[in-house]
């Protein structure tokens, strides 16, 4: 296989991140670069890393160029629909989606020109929506081939339901003009025939991998979880922003349950997003309050922390183009119980899974995790084992063939 | 001579339907799953029935009828006759046509097909006796030959049917047990005096259960002719051809299609062509047959999975605490007296049940997950730990009711 070098369109990266996008960007590349590959990572002006295995270019040190916008105004007519519009949405990202996030994806499009015309590279890989334009501009003015990486699509993001009009637009129009997309996971590839009308022969499932090294995170003093713990509670535990695709009232409601039986089970809730006080409301009513801690965001350490104290990781996601966090609290030997709506779901044995809905099922194996000790070693024993096997480098070799395939062309 | 000696396992264990923790105290019917999936007991032996017992059955008949000197055996697990006593009669029927010629034995075993053995001796002993009593009573014969479930087997299993009457007593022939040894002879357990040793030829048997329908097989199609030929050319290797396999191997595992039937069909026809061969029931090839050598096997060998070990049902930690946990309830459970608790206990001892929870390969989906009728592994042992949570529940309020009944016999206080 070729050695290739990559001219990659991110769009955020850790520690800067608030989601899987960044962290996936961060194994992949470094895998990748351990295969042999030259990755040349672009960021949008906001975001500031310094790395060693990998140049890092900023685009904010680029012109733009103002040829994107009569472009973009021509692609979003085939796709108006009657409906017209959502101008104005939260999205579960801390920023809204309104005019200020549009003009930043276009303008990042707009450098991206001049940062191709600089760079020497083989292949353009543009990770999720917001990087799309930036590579369709590359490949413009390169000539050379297109992938884009479908992290998560507006589906996921709102249920089917009110999708966001420029960014389904600039989804499918991105997946239209690559010349490979790249999918995390079946589910995600079924979701992109389905809604967006793609080729199947165009599409490849790579699924995600996770860090090999758990361990080589410090232990926080003094951790409130881990007093938690001493006094002899239970914990189980989510993670992930607070919005209507990781569901997490789904999550409350098995709490409820599984706290008539389990007395002594404190449930803790790691995350923030737009349903935070929706969701403490419904602790409330559920007359769960006081067995339910909101922890607000976690950052590095203390997400690995939250990790191995917990008894059990619950992920009720509604939708989950893959789900990094299943395979990061496996890698800590933390038992995981995964919505089979779920990526991740299918690559894993060792870890239960159930329909987001049915909170009873949910609640079923929460107690036999936490009642059983057999159960609850062994799976921990049997994921942890499990996770080791998937580390990132099977990914990045998946990716770079792909990329030979269309450069031999 | 080569005799060929025909065993068929006839098996069905009442499964555990998807008994959730919420069910604890409530329900006390365990193995009644109404749904379509593989945990409807009566569904199955329904559709098992349809596509096997009846139709090979059928053909037996047929083959006893037309060859005089045709013999093969069964041995039939207690909770199966329980199942077609009460769910499929005419399936109970035609295996007692089938024992009526006189030329079809049935054999020993543990009434609930469990591990009893490796657990308690005298819970072993009390499934037999009452399979004994069951095959007494619906054929009208004494077995005379034991076999322990899946053919789990050691000197220690040989030496209790020995102590039980038992004549002869199969079992696997597993290889490395073996070493230059040929199954196709008649052994003595190291440790007994009388009881004669039969073991499975596993290569001619799996020929049959597990590759006749396989294209990739060097030896597809498989014939009767061409079956027939192999089983002569052990005249002067061999005096036993042990032919041990699932019942369910016509018309379940190997589809009509394959043509597993006609292959049956032909078979004794093929085989008693050549004048040297014959068949024997297990009975007679212990009488006909002498001991070629003693036989020492002190780690238990059963007729699973490649190992042919316990590790289908004793290889991981929950399969090992499901196990220790139903066992330990034995005195508990037998001092209640009560005969639903009882029998529940003892139908949730079945292999199957443990069967179920083996992780061996789970992540490459093999053998072990055609059979399972759960979604993994660790969904049977949650259904199995929640039902031993409700049978323990119900031994405790029976046993604490009788402390109430009999004040006089300790001095506990009344509770209620």
């Amino acid at each position: 296989m070729k050695k290739l070098t990559v001219l990659m369109f991110g769009w955020e990266f850790p520690p800067f991140n608030s989601g899987g996008l960044g962290v996936a960007c961060l194994g992949l590349t470094r895998a990748m670069a351990q295969e042999g590959a030259k990755v040349i990572f672009v960021l949008p002006e906001h975001v500031q890393v310094e790395l060693d295995y990998m140049k890092v270019v900023l685009a904010k040190d680029f012109p733009v160029s103002p040829v994107k916008f009569k472009t973009i105004k021509t692609l979003l007519y085939p796709y108006v629909t009657e409906d017209g519009y959502f101008e104005k949405r939260m999205f579960e990202r801390d920023c809204a989606y309104g005019q200020d996030l549009q003009g930043e994806v276009l303008r990042y499009a707009g450098m991206a020109k001049a940062i191709a015309e600089k760079e020497k590279f083989a292949v353009i890989h543009a990770h999720d929506w917001l990087t799309y334009l930036a590579g369709i501009e590359a490949k413009k003015s390169t000539g050379k081939p297109l992938f884009v990486h479908v992290h998560a699509t507006e589906f996921d993001r709102t249920g089917g339901g009110n999708f966001n009009q420029f960014v389904y637009s600039i989804e499918k129009f991105g997946m239209e003009q690559a010349d490979g997309v790249i999918a995390i996971s079946e589910y995600t590839k079924n979701i992109i025939i389905q809604y967006y009308g793609i080729d199947p022969n165009k599409i490849r499932v790579v699924h995600n991998g996770v860090e090999q090294c758990p361990d080589c995170v410090e232990a926080i003093k003094n951790n409130p979880l881990e007093k938690i713990k001493d006094s002899g509670k239970l914990l189980v535990l989510s993670m992930g922003r607070l919005t209507l695709q990781k569901g997490v009232d789904y999550f409350l409601k098995m709490a409820k349950l599984v706290s008539k039986h389990v007395p002594n089970a404190v449930f803790i809730v790691a995350g923030s997003g737009d349903m935070e006080r929706a969701l403490m409301m419904q602790a409330a009513k559920l007359g769960i309050s006081g067995k339910v801690i909101f922890t607000g965001w976690l950052q590095g350490s203390e997400i690995q922390e939250a990790y191995r104290r917990a008894d059990l990781f619950v992920v009720p996601s509604v939708s989950e183009p893959f789900g990094l966090t299943v395979l990061e609290s496996m890698a800590q030997g933390t038992p995981v119980i995964v919505s089979k709506q779920s990526g991740v779901s299918e690559i894993i044995a060792h870890a239960l899974k159930v329909d987001f809905w049915d909170v009873e099922e949910m609640a079923n194996k929460a107690i036999a995790i936490l009642k059983y000790a057999a159960l609850n070693k062994h799976l921990s024993e049997e994921s942890q084992k499990e996770a080791k096997e998937l580390g990132w480098d099977k990914a990045a070799k998946k990716c770079l063939k792909f990329f030979n395939e269309k450069v031999e062309l | 001579m080569a005799s060929v000696c025909f065993y068929f396992q006839v098996h069905q264990p009442y499964r555990i339907k998807k008994y959730k923790f919420f069910n604890i105290g409530q329900d006390h019917n365990y193995f009644n799953d109404a749904s379509d999936t593989s945990l409807n007991n009566a569904r199955i032996l329904d559709r098992v029935s349809i596509k096997s017992y009846l139709p090979t059955n059928a053909i037996l008949l047929e083959l006893l009828k037309k060859h005089p000197e045709f013999k093969l055996s069964f041995s039939l697990s207690g909770v199966f006759l329980d199942q077609i006593e009460k769910g499929f009669p005419e399936v109970l029927a035609s295996f007692q046509r089938l024992v009526k010629t006189g030329r079809v034995e049935i054999l020993s075993e543990t009434y609930y097909h469990s591990l009893a053995f490796l657990y308690s001796k005298t819970e072993f002993k009390a499934q037999v006796l009452k399979h004994r009593r069951k095959v007494k009573k619906l054929f009208n014969v004494v077995p005379q030959v034991f076999r322990n479930t899946e053919l789990i087997y050691n000197n220690d299993v040989a030496k209790m049917a020995e102590e039980m009457g038992f004549k002869g007593i199969i079992t696997e022939g597993v290889d490395r047990i073996l070493d230059w040894q040929s199954p196709n002879f008649l052994y003595s357990p190291q440790g007994t005096k009388k009881i004669k040793l039969l073991l499975k030829n596993y290569k001619l048997s799996d020929d049959i259960a597990f590759r006749f329908s396989e294209k990739s097989w060097s030896e597809h199609p498989l014939t009767s002719e061409k079956f027939s030929h192999w089983v002569t050319s052990h005249n002067g290797n061999g005096e036993v051809i042990n032919l041990f396999m699932d019942y369910e191997t016509f018309g379940e595992h190997q589809w009509e299609h394959t043509g597993i039937f006609d292959f049956l069909r032909s078979l004794p026809g093929e085989v008693l062509k050549h004048g040297q061969n014959d068949f024997v029931t297990p009975s007679e090839a212990v009488d006909r047959y002498p001991v070629r050598a003693e036989l020492n096997i002190e780690n238990f060998i059963s007729w699973a999975d490649e190992e042919r070990d316990l590790s289908a049902w004793r290889s991981n930690p929950i399969q090992e605490d499901a196990l220790n946990k139903i066992y330990s309830m034995e005195e508990s459970v037998l001092r209640t007296k009560d005969s639903k608790i009882i029998e529940d206990w003892r139908k949730l001892q079945t292999s199957d049940h443990f069967y179920y929870m083996c992780i061996k390969w789970f992540a490459d989906g093999d053998v072990h997950k055609y059979f399972n009728p759960y979604e993994s592994p660790y969904d049977a042992f949650i259904a199995f730990m929640n039902v031993l949570q409700d049978l323990e529940l119900r031994v405790e309020n029976i046993l604490r009711g009788s402390i109430a009944v009999n004040p006089i016999l300790n001095n506990a206080k009344q509770i209620i």
